[in-house]
Formats: C-alpha cells, structure tokens, sequence
C-alpha cells in the first residue's frame, strides 16, 4: 500500500526456551497508513504484543521486514535508520501503574521523553507538560502529583500525555483499556480517537475484545497462534466475519441482553507455540475441522475487497 | 427462603481523615440457588461488601457500625471467629480476580486443595489428593490426575482461576461469592469460566453473588442485579427489568458504555468523571457531579431508595418524581 508509514513483511520471532525454539510470530504481513488504525485483535499467546513490539524495535526481528516512515530498520544498517525515526513513534502499554515510575512526579514523568532527547528549555519544558495535561483531560494540579494518587483511568491518561510529548505520528497501543472498568474504557477509546482526529496519529491497536476493537479501528487482523487468520476493513469484518476462529471471538463478547443464549465458549486455549502439529494452527479448536486441516496449513488469501482469511473453507 | 441477607449494612475505613463509610445501608437478599450480580465500577463498594460476608476486614483500621448479615439463624457480623473460620471456605466460598496472587507460588495444586479439604473435612492427605484430582476434573481440567502436581506458574490464567474454582467448591459451599472472576482473562477464557460457574451452579445447586465491572458479564449470569455506586446501591432489579428498563442515570450511563459490537459509532457515550474518594463529602445524591439529568435539587438532599416495580428499586430525584416511596 503506498501512503503506509508502517509496514510489516513476513515478521517472524523466535525466542530460544531451553534447547527448543518458540515462534511466537509466524509470518506476519500488513501495512498502516497516517491517521489510521489497524486493530490487532486475539487471545494471550497469539503473538499480538510481541508484533507490537517488532514494530517499533524494543525487540529485534528473527527474520522478516519493518519499514517505518520510508525506511527499512531491520537487517543490515537498520539500527542506524531505527534511532533516525523512533522519535516518531511511542508505546503505550496496557498497565500503567507498571509503566510509570512511582517515585517520579506526573510532570517528570511527561517530560521525560523531552529531557532524554535534550535541548527543551525549562520554561518549554513546563508549557509542554501543562499542554499536555489538557490534551489528555487532566487538571493542572496532577503536575506534582505521583502516579499512585491517580486511578487506573487516569494514569492511562499520564501515560498517553507522555507518549504524545515528542509528538510522535504513529503509537502502538498494547491493551490500553483491558484493565479498565467499562465505563473508563469509553472515556480512554474516545480519547485516543479525538487525538488521532486532531494529530493526524496512526495507531496499532492490541486488544482481546472485538467490540472495543470495532470502535478504534479502521481495519482489523485477527491472530492466532502467531499468524494473522483473517484480515478485513471494519465494514467487512464485522458484516461477514469468515474464519471459525473470529466468528468465536465475536460469539463471546458479553453482551448487555440477560435473553440472549450464547454457545458454549470455545474449549481450550492457544496451543504452545512449540513443536507445532502441521496444518491449521486452529484445526485443534475449530468446529467446522476437516482432514486437509490437520495436514495443510491453509494461507492467508483474498475472499473479497478488502477481506483476507485463512481457512480451507471459506 | 433467602440463603443470606445483608440488612443495612454499613462498612467504615480507618483514613487519615478520620472514619470513612466505604459501605453505606446497603441490603439485600440471595434466595437458594439465586445468582445475583453486584455491578458498579473501583471504589462502588461492592468488593468491601463481599469482604464483610465473609468477616474478611482488618479489625484494626475497619468498623461495621450498623447492620447485619443473616446466615442460617444468626448474624455472621456476631459470630465468633472460630465459627466464622468454619463457615468461611466450608458453607461460604470466594474466588477473586487474580488467581496468582490468591495461589500460594510454592505449593502444588494438589497440596492448595488439599488444605480446604484437611482443614475442614478432616481428610487424610491421601484421601484429600485423591478428592483434589476428583475436583479438577469437575472444573473441566484435562489430565487431572497430572496436572494436580503443577505448581501455579506452570498454568495459564485461565487454568490457574479453574484450580481457584476447584478450591471454592472443595466442601460443597452454599454459597459462591465472585469477585471480577474473569476480569484480568481474555474473552474467550471468560466464557469458559463463566460457562463453568452457570454448570457447577446446577451440578452444585450453590447460590452465587457474580461481582462484576462489566454490565455485559453480568447479562449472562445473573438473574437479579444490585447496582452500586459511592457505597450505596443506587438500583436493584430483576436482570430483565434491569437491562429493558434501567431507571437510574448511572445505570443507564454504565450501560451505555458498552462498545457495541453489531454497529458503527464514531463515539462512546461515557459518564463523565470517576467515582469520588470516600473522603470527599458529597451533599446531595452522589451520583449528581457525574450526572446529565441533574437538577438543583439533587444536590440538596440525598434521595431514597424507592420501589418503580416488581422487585424494582431506584434512588433518583428527577427519574422518580411523583412516585410515592
């Protein structure tokens, strides 16, 4: 896709485990344009966050390619091209009392993306905090503050209000609202969708629930066991999902209806990424498994506009 | 025939401001075999209510000045600990939201069960083993008989809630309290442990008290619903009447909040604001800094709890006008 200002090509991670290997993600492909978001959307293990974190560097690439803003930052020369673009891009994680340092005041710890990069006058330096503070909705009073005094809404909030402070162009977002109450987790959805309107941000979005995700998002993949298993435009996705394994993630989000009768949940969990079976990564789970799922791993495929799935039968 | 009762409960926290009513008149029933949900977000109350059913507070810094909670003929907040230590885990069980904190990290799960079973069936260590793989394999884990051996990190989230579960049930409890049992899972685990609890519920024929964040996960278990909001229940419903015909702002606010998941909106709806501190004295109705539908004189005096319907109660000012409590 021209117009991306992230793309990932056939990433691959493998982490070492004793003397065995486990790839945690198995080829994964898809771009992101400016101003738009990709949901990332699966179960723990599905290799979500570790994509996330292939993306922006905080860890290295096995095999496969990132480009960010233009440049290739894996493979030979990549570091180099990495530290010439990170400042374009933040994280923001999923538990902010883990992320933000207890000891440091709000202020310090908004700033501390300003400090670290240098040349920020002290005078600039307080503008941009209380700046900051506003854009993320927080009272002026939170600057000498510690994070523990905040609850967990709001030092999401601190957290977003420090991602934001290099005025970065692209964020992955690793769960920010799945630790939330519902009610904090509309207030953080919104306030992520008011700053990429207003800064024109790019977002990866990760998150286990399809229906925060359909609020965020521009286009959706779902992953499975390292691979993406469908991938579609919001529109798509949601009128027609095709792969067994979204049509269960969309079965069992808990829905406001005391009537209404779901199936039972899909049994078991994603299946250890080492010493993988051939075939489908689904096939152990799936209700509609055929033979040929259990010998050949089906591949991600165009099934309409806008709509890729990988399944055998679809 | 109600299996507890809680009457006008009142629950306060040593702070360094002085005493702070984080529970405030709170009552309700739990019939046999009854699955009520207790929804409201961090710091409603609904947590330290479940804590005082089961005499789960630090007596040095908590006091229950007013209230009781009845159980089989007497008040649970009366009963010596030593009896309580026997209802507590044997007739009234509690999971709660994290089962790696709750889970002792160098104990097998063979021996963390086989504590419940020890303790207050008086089983031999042998017998208790052999009951905790029998209890595995009622909380759907496959290969009891090795998984017993585990220790929790060798287990996944949602296996480590089902070991939890399995604890709970040990001695056949009257009574399941949970507390968020699926908040830190993903979806789809949720399902299962929530599809577990509707199953062990039947098998079992507990009665259980779902305490939830989550309006959407209460839908799906509960058949009555208390709503809580600063301490206080501001609503409690029949679920059905609850989820057609919410008649308290905040309710309608929790539920509103609900990303949709069969259409598109380019906004949430949210209720403004979170929850106050216990320490910040609100005059009026609590829920009236938050509130869209607030009127002056909700700031004044606080409103009752009044019955709308059939086993329907609400505390709202404008919504409640011209009906008599």
């Amino acid at each position: 896709m021209s117009g991306a200002i992230v793309s990932a090509q056939g990433l691959v991670k493998e982490f070492a485990a004793g003397n065995q290997v486990l790839r945690a993600v198995d080829g994964v492909t898809f771009d992101i344009a400016a101003g738009e978001t990709l949901g990332l959307v699966g179960e723990s293990g599905s290799g979500k966050s570790t994509t996330g974190r292939l993306l922006v560097g905080l860890v290295p690439v096995t095999s496969g390619a990132v480009r960010l803003f233009g440049e290739t930052v894996t493979g030979p020369g990549g570091a180099a091209r990495l530290a010439r673009v990170r400042h374009r891009m933040q994280f923001v994680f999923q538990d902010p009392q883990g992320s933000l340092n207890p000891r440091m005041r709000v202020r310090d710890a908004i700033a501390e993306p300003l400090d670290i990069k240098g040349g920020v006058s002290r005078a600039e330096r307080g503008e941009r905090v209380a700046e900051l503070l506003d854009r993320v909705g927080l009272p002026q009073a939170s600057a000498d503050r510690y994070p523990h005094e905040f609850s967990g809404g709001q030092r999401q909030r601190i957290g977003i209000a420090r991602a934001l402070a290099l005025r970065p162009e692209f964020i992955v977002c690793d769960e920010p609202v799945s630790a939330l109450d519902v009610s904090m987790q509309a207030q953080i959805v919104n306030l992520l969708l008011d700053l990429q309107e207003r800064f024109g941000l790019g977002y990866l979005f990760i998150a286990h629930d399809l229906a925060v995700v359909r609020s965020m998002s521009r286009n959706i993949a779902v992953m499975y066991a390292g691979t993406i298993v469908e991938m579609a435009s919001r529109e798509a996705l949601y009128a027609a999902p095709q792969h067994p394994y979204t049509q269960a993630l969309l079965d069992v989000v808990p829905r406001p209806d005391p009537d209404r009768i779901r199936r039972p949940a899909l049994a078991g969990e994603v299946p250890s990424m080492m010493n993988r079976p051939a075939g489908c990564p689904f096939a152990a789970r799936c209700p509609r498994v055929q033979s040929l799922c259990r010998s050949e791993t089906p591949l991600l495929r165009g099934i309409a506009p806008q709509h890729q799935a990988a399944c055998h039968f679809v | 025939m109600s299996v507890l009762a809680v009457e006008n409960l009142t629950v306060s926290f040593r702070t360094d401001a002085g005493w702070m009513n984080a529970v405030e008149d709170v009552s309700f029933e739990i019939g046999a075999q009854e699955t009520l949900g207790i929804v409201g977000e961090s710091g409603s109350g609904k947590s330290v209510t479940a804590l005082s059913i089961l005499g789960l507070h630090a007596a040095a810094t908590t006091r229950i000045p007013k209230g009781a909670i009845r159980y089989g003929g007497q008040d649970l907040l009366r009963v010596p600990e030593r009896a309580m230590r026997r209802i507590r885990g044997g007739e009234i069980a509690m999971i709660f939201q994290d089962p790696m904190s709750s889970l002792n990290p160098v104990l097998t799960v063979a021996d963390q069960i086989s504590e419940t079973l020890m303790l207050h069936q008086g089983l031999t260590r042998a017998a208790a083993r052999q009951k905790a793989i029998g209890l595995l394999d009622l909380v759907r884990i496959a290969d009891a008989a090795h998984r017993v051996d585990a220790y929790p990190h060798q287990l996944s989230g949602g296996m480590r809630q089902r070991v939890m579960i399995a604890i709970a049930i040990a001695c056949r409890p009257k009574l399941l309290i949970a507390d968020e049992p699926t908040t830190a899972l993903d979806v789809t685990v949720q399902a299962q442990i929530l599809d577990l609890l509707r199953d062990l519920q039947g098998e079992l024929g507990m009665s259980v008290v779902l305490i939830s964040h989550d309006l959407g996960v209460i839908a799906e278990f509960a058949r009555r619903v208390l709503v809580m909001y600063a301490g206080r229940v501001v609503e409690s419903a029949p679920a059905r009447t609850l989820f057609r015909a919410p008649m308290h702002p905040y309710t309608s606010g929790l539920l509103a909040a609900i990303p949709p998941l069969d259409h598109d909106v380019r906004r949430l709806p949210t209720i403004p604001g979170s929850i106050p501190d216990p320490s910040r004295r609100i005059a009026g109705c609590r829920f009236s800094p938050r509130c869209a539908e607030v009127e002056p004189g909700c700031r004044t005096a606080a409103p009752d709890l009044m019955t709308v319907g059939e086993g329907h109660l609400a505390r709202c000012l404008p919504r409640l006008r011209g009906r008599a409590a």
